[in-house]
């Protein structure tokens, strides 16, 4: 493997990693808030992509508008999504509550599917389609705006939830749902909220993803499993080991694809995120008995 | 208040009961019903989407212009959303509940494959919409007697595709395949026969799904030093090869795709990366530059018009071809074959069987050159069929052009 093919994937994984992490905090947002694994989580990226990518051809918006209105109306989507299908359900059991969200998932791509079409869309890119040379790799300009809003993300995310009411309200109900509403948090607020921050990270990973893989309605499932795993392997808790996990699966995937020898080539890339996932449950479920033991 | 709630509900009944009654069908207007299988939805719903609007487009016409010989038609058609399983169930449903005469589709090679059998077993013609080879074959043995299918065939648009090649003088590609069956079919065909043309396959390399880019597999692709790239897929993965060739400066290398980027969306997509791309396809794309004796020329801009007309400019493809090729077989052979009518048809089982075995006969039979000897076979969207015993597809090379991407436009390539 030469240094450039080498640089390449790891900015190619990287940029795709970055993806993967922004859908992974949606889902460790909610489910440690809630206790629910939100799978309509990918169906957030795809609006994202979609609603932008109609917004600036129908209603005329340029790039940055186009971004703000998607996720504003994806976070709408969100809160919907909560305050109909799950608080009315709120006294079904959390199986049940998940098996809503795969059904919410399977409505949101099928309206998306009526309105928008089959056809893969390409939205345009943030700043032009150039790219810059680094030990012979390309870098699109798209992938570091990928990289940036990540990075920008995590440290606004990281300051909500340590400095401000609403941001350690949700951390306390993700601790100890009854004592935070022994404590006066409202919780149903916090699961209305961490609904509504979901779909906007989910949102903001397709809008900025949009303009390099293309998208269409039904590219929401697959990018729901990547960032499902990456949430995986924060244990849907931590918000730091999600954004590394999402990150190190795509540089896994992207370095397999380096490799081009044995096992690890193009066509088993697929498989990667599904053994990650194998591994972390293998993991976590040991760690699980081990704690069941100790009390 | 019980006596009440019955005579209500008597009323309700009797009042449903009227419409009924009053519109049951006469004799003339009870149609001849054929099944469809499209997927609208899902993986393969950029082909499925423009096969029922075909389809749609059609019936409305046949029927406006007094349907088959006197009697209406009505195609059954099920959305199996890209999943062989679902496929199978709509299949079966279609067999032994609508009592269809014939099944057009399905859109996918794995689904067709996956009702075949059903088919073969309640002897009921099925014109898939799908190129795998093996839907069609082998022959010589008598399962696939039931079995037609109306696109070019993956093996001949890759023996197009290096034919090609060869007037190029490229002998060494690099090949770069989406994982999913087109791609896998496309990948095994183009291995299979690339030493039967001399030409050496530097890299093979995949991309799968919810991939951002394909800059790594490319970087590879780019160091294995080919002559030209071949990328065979179904959208966007294509377009997105286009633009990182482009981002990577391989714009000395060639890009050659498959038929299965034959779609105004993959010059949107693509944006200036489309330009050069070329492909092997059938004579859609580029029907205004055919000669005016090409048989197909006039049934290509008639069907291209009303699609356009119908569902918006520039949407009109290929695929929706494929379904307009298999209902038109389907409905000459119900005008030239089948004398019963749909009361008799939808009214005993027998008769269903004898007419679905008319069908193939004719389809087997009447559908080539002796049915249609003017135009030296059937001519169709992908071509002019010319069916046999042995040859359950009969298209001929000819029926595929080169098109090459030029200025955002699908032009021909001279030969």
């Amino acid at each position: 493997m030469t240094t450039e093919v080498f640089v390449q994937s790891l900015v190619s994984g990287l940029t795709q990693g970055c993806i993967y992490a922004l859908i992974g905090l949606g889902f460790t947002i909610i489910f440690s808030v809630t206790g629910i694994i939100n799978f309509a989580q990918g169906e957030f990226v795809m609006l994202g992509g979609m609603l932008s990518y109609f917004l600036a051809k129908s209603a005329g918006l340029s790039v940055f508008p186009a971004l703000i209105v998607s996720i504003v109306i994806a976070m709408l989507i969100g809160a919907v999504l909560y305050l109909t299908a799950i608080r009315t359900a709120r006294k079904a059991s959390v199986v049940s509550l998940i098996i809503i969200t795969i059904g919410a998932a399977i409505f949101i791509r099928g309206v998306a599917g009526e309105l928008w079409g089959a056809d893969p869309v390409a939205p345009p890119y943030f700043t032009g389609d150039g790219s810059i040379s680094v030990l012979g790799a390309s870098i699109q300009y798209q992938a570091l705006w990928i990289v940036g809003v990540t990075l920008a993300v995590s440290i606004v995310l990281h300051l909500f939830f340590s400095y401000t009411m609403i941001g350690k309200a949700l951390k306390a109900s993700a601790m100890n749902r009854t004592a935070a509403g022994l404590v006066g948090v409202n919780t149903r607020t916090m699961s209305l909220i961490a609904f509504t921050l979901a779909a906007a990270l989910g949102a903001l990973g397709g809008v900025v993803i949009a303009p390099l893989s293309l998208t269409s309605y039904n590219v929401g499932a697959m990018l729901g499993l990547k960032g499902f795993v990456a949430s995986s392997i924060g244990g849907f808790r931590s918000h730091i080991l999600t954004i590394l996990g999402g990150i190190a699966l795509g540089v896994m995937e992207s370095v397999t694809i380096a490799l081009n020898w044995g096992p690890f080539r193009s066509n088993y890339k697929e498989a990667i995120a599904l053994v990650v996932l194998l591994l972390v449950l293998l993991i976590r479920s040991r760690k699980l008995s081990e704690e069941e033991r100790a009390s | 208040m019980r006596k009440w709630f019955c005579l209500l509900l008597a009323v309700v009944i009797l009042a449903a009961a009227i419409p009924l009654t009053g519109c049951s069908k006469s004799e003339s207007e009870e149609p001849y019903k054929i099944g469809a299988l499209f997927a609208v939805t899902g993986g393969n719903a950029p082909l499925g989407e423009p096969e029922k609007q075909t389809i749609d487009m059609m019936v409305k016409k046949i029927n406006d212009n007094g349907g088959i010989n006197g009697h209406p038609v009505e195609v059954i058609t099920y959305n199996y959303e890209s999943d062989a399983a679902k496929c199978a169930t709509y299949a079966e449903k279609l067999i032994t509940e609508d009592k269809v005469v014939a099944i057009i589709g399905p859109t996918g090679t794995g689904d067709s494959l996956a009702i075949v059998d059903a088919c073969r077993d309640a002897e009921i013609p099925l014109i898939s919409c799908a190129a795998g080879v093996s839907i069609v074959t082998p022959t010589a043995t008598n399962d696939k007697h039931w079995i037609f299918t109306t696109p070019q065939l993956s093996v001949m648009v890759i023996q197009k595709l290096y034919a090609y090649l060869l007037t190029q003088s490229i002998t060494k590609i690099a090949i770069l395949t989406d994982t999913n069956g087109f791609g896998v079919d496309g990948k095994n065909n183009l291995k299979a026969q690339a030493a039967t043309y001399g030409i050496t396959i530097t890299a093979e390399q995949t991309y799968g799904g919810s991939d951002a880019d394909m800059l790594t597999q490319l970087t590879l692709i780019k160091n294995s030093s080919p002559q030209a790239v071949v990328c065979w897929g179904t959208s966007p993965g294509p377009a997105i090869v286009a633009r990182n060739m482009t981002t990577l400066g391989m714009t000395n290398i060639p890009l050659f795709g498959s038929h299965g980027i034959a779609f105004q969306s993959f010059i949107t997509a693509a944006g200036a990366s489309a330009n050069g791309v070329i492909f092997p396809c059938g004579k859609l794309p580029i029907v205004d530059s055919l000669p005016a004796s090409d048989p197909q020329k006039d049934l290509l801009t008639t069907y291209r018009d009303e699609f356009n007309e119908r569902y918006g400019n520039g949407t009109a493809n290929t695929f929706g071809g494929h379904a307009y090729d298999a209902l038109s077989i389907v409905v000459a052979a119900l005008e030239n074959a089948v004398d019963e009518t749909p009361k008799d048809i939808n009214s005993s089982d027998d008769t269903l069987q004898t007419v679905r075995g008319k069908i193939r006969d004719y389809v087997e039979t009447k559908v080539n050159s002796t049915g249609f000897a003017e135009t030296g076979g059937f001519p169709g969207t992908a071509g002019v069929f010319n069916m046999s015993a042995e040859n359950h597809n009969g298209l001929a090379m000819s029926c595929l052009v080169m098109v090459k991407i030029v200025g955002g436009k699908w032009t021909l390539v001279a030969e």
